[in-house]
């Protein structure tokens, strides 16, 4: 039998390791001499109360959805892809190519290929280390490391000696064409006499995260794939005994994997920059694996915590603009976040199995 | 008798959750005596040494040893206790040298070299009084398996013991190595040394032992002195005089052969030679049981017929060449060709603990008709027949919803079966199938067997239960070492016959009647 | 090419061969006492800061340098607590120690110096100073032997030597001593030495200590040696390089020592020349980042010798029969 019931460890357990996180991170706030709840209304404020607050919130969230996907596709398959940071570089890469050298003539089609290349540049760069850990067993955590490494230097040595403009000293690309910039929520949402979401890069893509939430959704809980994916994470052996090659799901799970980090490019390179900046991803891939831990790799708890980090994340940026408290403070409360509900876990959990195991007692 | 025993056991209990795998143990061990423990698998002997060596704490129940009361919290107390254990899974750092293994945890400094040096002393010493050559300097994973328990035989008087457990010590050996360990537990016993020998094989407690234990279901069932009993005695008190299941059964009809396994052959990861030479065919509407004591090839052979092991020789499947290396030979190939598999370790190998029932019943089949013919499974069609297989099998409580691992044994058990019958197989495969599992649903696992034998179906059984092997088959084969050692029909068989070969007697009438 | 840039760039490596070099050993006790750790970064950067902010503010750069290893073993105690303690999953808790170190680091030189997340430039002398050894100036002149003794072995910081006489330190250590033999051990069958009597969580502890400890030089020597304080995210990678120098060293001290001059050298001469130009081909600077992170996949590709990690690396020890 379970030493307490199924809801309490999915749903208790990361509550109470969140609950632990943010209160240390009010600890954190107080040390430095400002007030926690002061500063939780101006993060309400700043990401909450206005549609130009919200819009940057969605920007953010989207990012993280699409990372936060990415590492529990992984998850689900026991596999921890720390690489998302590296493939979405590559997948902007992918983004950039498509956007400046195919003439689109509308940003619907424009979108559709960026999409479509977004996913394949992203699945690439993960192909390599899930063929290692699947053929030779070389440790996929290290492996994905090194290979944000070397995406960053591929990235830069593609933008500055081959993507940049001439006479710039930016290593950028170009803007992208006017045809392929996509609609924001601004102009999706404004009226005429009513302007929404003012100068927020939230754009369409967002829709295109919440179709990849509903599309992960059915691809682990509906697919013959994602049930084949889901044993091999819980049992190799059996996985073995019931005819499931670990070397096919290894791989297609970190195609899969790879292909929603790259997906995370449409948003910030396609539709915020409209070009390709070395650092576009800004650490997003890391954040996946808070969200992911957070979200307990199901897509409906990744879409809130991503909804949550992007609430920090705007927030913490007007906590910055207002008081001395840098955006720094995110990093903290993100890692947190990873520490209590991914490496402490048991820690919360001990003390919770012993009080349901003695209210059990009490019952019998 | 005035003598102090060197280990006095007194009412010793111990409990796994609702099992109690140790009930109310006493015994008794006089100094410079091999005293042997027998019993089955699961019988809870490897519970009671580990309480012993500090492993496990014993809810109840006190540890003597020299006429003297100890507590036993950790190995290290067992340790200043003089007792010292080999597992029957050594541990050992691999690649340490054998000389570095010793000294582990009993350095004489915070330098290493003369600890070293000592030990080298030491081990030669020990190397000419008991038979007990291993090279010092070799690392142990260039050592064969019998050298590698002579370190930690080693290991154990390095620290100077006085009381050597030794758990299932020949389940790894080669005839000649066992024969090797005797002559040094022989020799051990000369200089006034205290053994215990764990065992499930008659035949060492009859050559070795001084006196022996049995034990059953967690209860120590008699002590005799093994000069006053013989190995049927013995078998007898190992399995009880428990009633045989009755199965109702007619007379098989066996008909055309179903699976022909010729000359089959398995190396495994370590590349010991696991199968050698299997051959062996299962006929339309019969039981064809494997009798053997675990680990001498069984699940090897259902791994390699279950399509997952490498293998050569051949196996026919209704008279066609199964493939055994190439890209066919896996489970779903399997299953294609009507094989069915209720494999030996239900927990990770048969069911998805953490996975619904539902979500199991399909385990295997998940590409077959069972999840629709959609890009999407049909769930809904999954929840009802898993439902209606679990009604069918009474399995209880009957909620699909419920995860693997909230069932009993009995009731896990029963949703593999019923996965795997339900299927209609050709052939079914099946692996202990009442182990860990209560009495009522043993019956009712026997009576779903040989149902499916009286459709015509081929069955091939593995238990190490010889009782469930000799109600249930309609043919026995015994497995000893990675070979059958002999066919047996069971009205014209025996359970000591069965045991003797099990332990690889080959003339066991010879040496029962003789 | 003339003696003298080789010898810029050779000097220019043992200083970036320097902080990898700690970080990569530091790493190697963690590591064969089968903790993994890719929290190296964090704990070196938040050393940099810790060590840079107390040397400033206390003026005694030793006193920056206890800080420094002081915070690193936090750190190591939050990362011990959580893998060996509480047997959570190592991986994940370096990936949330570099973050944490990222981001304090960052809030409190803010709050503290209110510099833009920076601590100010430490004083020439309230830092480590370059030591001459003895008869430097003297041998000067000597060809050949002369510059490389007097400008590349002599006129590094006392930490640079300490990080060089680690590596026979630490071989001794782990070959030679009782503690190395059970670090060793417990890396690679914690049963073995748990049924010897000797306590698995001790071992591991100390093992995550001297990491700390190690780490914590390392972060003090970016920070007080090579450069004048600290600034954020000054690490820039280097734990991760230190990771891959002891994949690539196979979890040797020796082979240690060697992976991280090499990688010292490349970041050296990425820094020196930017392109290279080898006749008509170019080699950009960018591959010279990138080649310790190449060179360390095709190593645990298994394609120039397997790298094969302490056996029971990244698993908490459960005790089993």
């Amino acid at each position: 039998m379970d030493k307490m019931p199924a809801w309490a460890d999915a749903v208790l357990v990361p509550l109470i390791s969140v609950f632990l996180a943010a209160a240390i991170s009010a600890l954190v706030i107080l040390s430095i001499g400002e007030n926690p709840l002061n500063a939780f209304s101006i993060m309400v404020e700043g990401a909450l109360s206005s549609s130009r607050g919200i819009g940057y919130t969605l920007y953010y969230a989207t990012n993280f959805i699409f990372t936060g996907l990415a590492v529990a596709v992984a998850f689900h398959a026991r596999m921890f892809n720390i690489g998302g940071e590296g493939q979405a570089m590559i997948g902007g890469l992918g983004v950039a190519l498509v956007c400046l050298f195919i003439p689109w003539p509308h940003w619907s089609l424009a979108l559709l290929g960026a999409t479509v290349i977004a996913a394949l540049f992203g699945a690439a760069w993960a192909y390599i280390p899930a063929f290692l850990q699947a053929k030779r067993g070389s440790h996929i955590v290290i492996t994905t490391i090194m290979f944000n490494f070397i995406a960053f230097s591929l990235l830069n040595y593609v933008l500055v000696n081959m993507l940049k403009p001439q006479g710039s000293s930016d290593p950028a690309t170009a803007r992208f064409p006017e045809a392929t910039h996509l609609p924001t929520f601004q102009s999706m949402f404004s009226t005429a006499d009513n302007v929404m979401f003012r100068n927020a890069p939230a754009n369409v893509t967002f829709f295109i995260a919440l179709l990849a939430c509903v599309a992960v959704y059915l691809l682990i809980w509906r697919t013959r794939l994602g049930y084949e994916l889901r044993s091999f994470g819980q049992s190799e052996t059996a996985a073995v005994y019931a005819g499931i090659s670990p070397v096919k799901i290894t791989i297609v799970a970190m195609l899969i994997s790879g292909g929603l980090a790259g997906l995370m490019a449409l948003n910030t390179t396609m539709g915020e920059a409209e070009r390709l900046v070395l650092n576009a991803t800004e650490g997003a891939g890391f954040i996946g694996i808070a969200v992911a831990l957070m979200g307990r790799s199901h897509p409906v708890g990744i879409l809130l915590a991503a909804l949550l980090f992007g609430f920090l994340y705007q927030g913490g940026t007007e906590l910055a603009f207002w008081t001395s408290i840098p955006t720094q403070l995110i990093i903290v409360i993100q890692a947190l976040v990873i520490l209590f509900t991914g490496a402490l876990d048991n820690m919360v959990r001990m003390p919770l199995e012993k009080i349901f195991l003695n209210i059990r007692k009490g019952d019998a | 008798m005035t003598e102090t025993a060197a280990i006095e056991l007194k009412g010793i209990s111990k409990a796994f959750g609702p099992v109690q795998a140790n009930k109310d143990i006493s015994i008794k061990v006089m100094p410079g005596t091999i005293h042997g423990i027998i019993g089955e698998n699961g019988a809870g002997k490897s519970t009671l040494m580990s309480i012993l060596y500090g492993f496990y704490k014993a809810d109840r129940g006190e540890i003597w040893i020299n006429g003297k009361k100890t507590e036993i919290p950790d190995s290290q107390a067992a340790i200043a206790a003089g007792i010292g254990m080999v597992f029957q899974h050594f541990k050992l750092v691999q690649n340490f040298s054998v000389l570095e293994n010793v000294i582990l945890g009993a350095e004489d400094g915070a330098l290493l070299r003369p600890s070293l040096n000592k030990a080298r002393g030491v081990l030669k010493h020990l190397a000419e009084e008991y038979e007990l050559q291993v090279d010092p300097e070799a690392l142990i994973e260039d050592l064969s398996v019998g050298h590698q328990q002579r370190v930690e035989i080693l290991k154990a008087l390095y620290r100077e013991a006085d009381i050597l457990i030794l758990d299932e010590p020949t389940g790894v050996l080669t005839p000649a190595e066992a024969d090797h360990l005797f002559r040094i537990l022989n020799g051990l016993r000369e200089e006034g040394k205290t053994i215990i020998l764990i065992t499930h094989k008659l035949r060492e407690i009859m050559e070795i032992t001084d006196t022996v234990s049995v034990m059953r279901r967690g209860e120590m069932t008699a002590t005799v002195k093994t000069a006053e009993t013989n190995p049927e005695q013995l078998a007898e008190l190992m399995v009880g005089r428990k009633v045989l299941l009755q199965v109702d059964k007619v007379p098989a009809k066996p008909a055309e052969p179903v699976l022909e396994v010729s000359n089959l052959r398995h190396i495994d990861e370590d590349g010991v030679e696991r199968l050698k030479g299997i051959d062996l065919t299962v006929r339309a509407g019969e039981i064809v049981g494997i009798a053997g004591v675990s680990g001498n090839g069984q699940s090897e052979l259902m791994h390699v017929l279950g399509g997952y092991g490498h293998a050569t020789g051949s196996i026919k499947m209704n008279g066609q060449e199964l493939d055994l290396t190439g890209k066919h030979s896996d489970g779903r190939s399997r299953r294609d060709r009507g094989i069915g598999h209720v494999p030996e370790d239900r927990h990770h190998e048969g069911l998805i603990l953490n996975f619904s029932a539902w979500e199991n019943s399909v385990f295997g089949y998940h590409h077959g008709p069972e999840t629709g013919s959609g890009m999407l499974m049909d769930i809904k069609a999954m929840k009802q027949e898993a439902q209606a297989k679990m009604d069918r099998f009474d399995v209880r409580p009957p909620h699909p919803w419920l995860a693997a691992k909230n069932f009993s044994g009995g009731n896990q058990q029963k949703i593999v079966l019923a996965r795997e019958i339900e299927r209609n197989p050709d052939l079914l495969l099946i692996g202990q199938p009442t182990r860990g599992v209560d009495i009522g649903a043993i019956e009712f696992i026997h009576q779903q067997i040989v149902q499916l034998r009286d459709a015509g179906k081929a069955i091939l059984l593995v238990s190490v239960e010889l009782d469930e092997i000799m109600s249930l088959s309609d043919r026995i084969a015994v497995m000893f070492d990675g070979q059958i050692m002999g066919e047996r029909l069971p009205s014209e068989t025996d359970q000591t016959e069965l045991g003797l070969l099990m332990a690889g007697v080959t003339n066991p009438k010879e040496l029962a009647h003789g | 090419m003339d003696l003298a840039v080789i010898i810029q760039v050779l000097d220019s490596s043992i200083r970036l061969s320097t902080p990898l070099l700690l970080a990569c050993l530091a790493g190697l006790f963690s590591e064969r006492a089968g903790i993994f750790d890719i929290g190296l970064e964090g704990k070196m950067l938040i050393s940099a800061f810790a060590s840079a902010a107390f040397a400033f503010t206390t003026g005694n750069v030793w006193i920056g340098l206890m800080a420094g290893i002081g915070a690193s073993l936090a750190l190591s105690a939050i990362h011990g607590l959580a893998s060996i303690t509480f047997r959570g999953n190592q991986l994940i808790s370096g990936v949330a120690l570099n973050f944490l170190a990222s981001g304090l680091t960052v809030l409190i030189a803010q709050n503290w110096f209110k510099q833009g997340g920076r601590t100010p430039t430490i004083p020439e002398e309230q830092r480590f100073q370059d030591i001459t050894l003895p008869f430097a100036d003297a041998l000067r002149d000597v060809p050949v032997f002369g510059p490389i003794y007097s400008d590349l072995i002599s006129g590094h910081s006392a930490l640079a030597y300490i990080a060089f006489l680690m590596v026979p330190l630490t071989w001794w250590v782990l070959f030679r001593t009782r503690f190395g033999l059970r670090l060793r051990a417990v890396g690679e069958a914690p049963d073995a030495v748990d049924t010897a009597g000797v306590s698995v969580i001790g071992l591991r502890f100390a093992a995550v200590g001297t990491c700390g400890v190690l780490c914590g030089i390392a972060g003090a020597y970016l920070a007080t040696s090579l450069q004048a304080g600290f600034v954020k995210e000054m690490t820039a990678g280097r734990g991760y390089i230190a990771l891959a120098a002891l994949i690539f060293a196979k979890w040797r001290p020796w082979y240690a020592l060697m992976a991280c001059l090499l990688f010292g050298f490349l970041q050296a001469v990425a820094l020196r020349f930017q392109n290279i130009r080898l006749g008509d081909f170019v080699i950009p600077v960018q591959l010279m980042e990138a080649l310790p992170y190449i060179l360390t996949v095709v190593i645990l590709a298994g394609f120039v010798g397997k790298a094969i990690p302490p056996r029971a690396g990244g698993e908490p020890y459960v005790k089993e029969r």
